[in-house]
């Protein structure tokens, strides 16, 4: 998993029938030190995330899927968490 | 999934039988801010898009699911097309 920022919404009307209803957020990837890494990919969104929120992101087809909880989605991004803190020892 | 705008299509006559009457568009992804970033990829289309538009792609074996049953051998597809960008 990834972290990262949401810094966008996407309004697509024409899609495949799976994203009927989903939201779609653009996210930039970013490293613990909050700088950005990386392009900025679509997600959808399975939590209720808004712009500028810290998000924990899948980048994987499968994981995905099984958050937008539909079977065969034609998806390889999503959200799965807001983050409210990260800690760490160094 | 990554945003990109298409910029062409590709022809291809002889080709995997699975592949068969599948658009495969050539693509340019692009930054939210709509500047172009990395390479071009070839996608299969499954939303109709059409040269110029800004659409949204999927890369890996889900690229194939629009198509399920037939198993598409590709690994990039087109999934959706867009019609505004907000950047927060």
């Amino acid at each position: 998993m990834q972290l990262a920022r949401v810094v966008g919404t996407v309004v697509a009307t024409q899609k495949h029938a799976k994203f009927e209803g989903a939201k779609l957020l653009l996210v930039q990837p970013i490293g613990l030190d909050d700088a950005p890494r990386g392009t900025p990919l679509l997600a959808v969104d399975s939590v209720g995330a808004g712009v500028h929120e810290k998000v924990l992101v899948v980048i994987e087809g499968r994981a995905a899927g099984e958050a937008l909880g539909r079977k065969a989605a034609p998806v390889d991004a999503a959200i799965i968490g807001i983050v409210d803190h990260v800690d760490t020892v160094e | 999934m990554q945003l990109a705008k298409v910029i062409g299509d590709v022809v291809v006559t002889q080709k995997d039988d699975n592949l068969h009457g599948i658009k495969l568009m050539v693509l340019q992804p692009l930054a939210p801010d709509g500047s172009a970033v990395g390479r071009t990829l070839v996608a299969v289309d499954a939303v109709g898009a059409g040269v110029g538009e800004t659409v949204f792609f999927v890369r890996g074996k889900e690229a194939s699911f629009p198509f399920y049953p037939t198993e598409v051998p590709a690994d990039a597809g087109i999934v959706g097309i867009v019609d505004q960008v907000h950047l927060g």
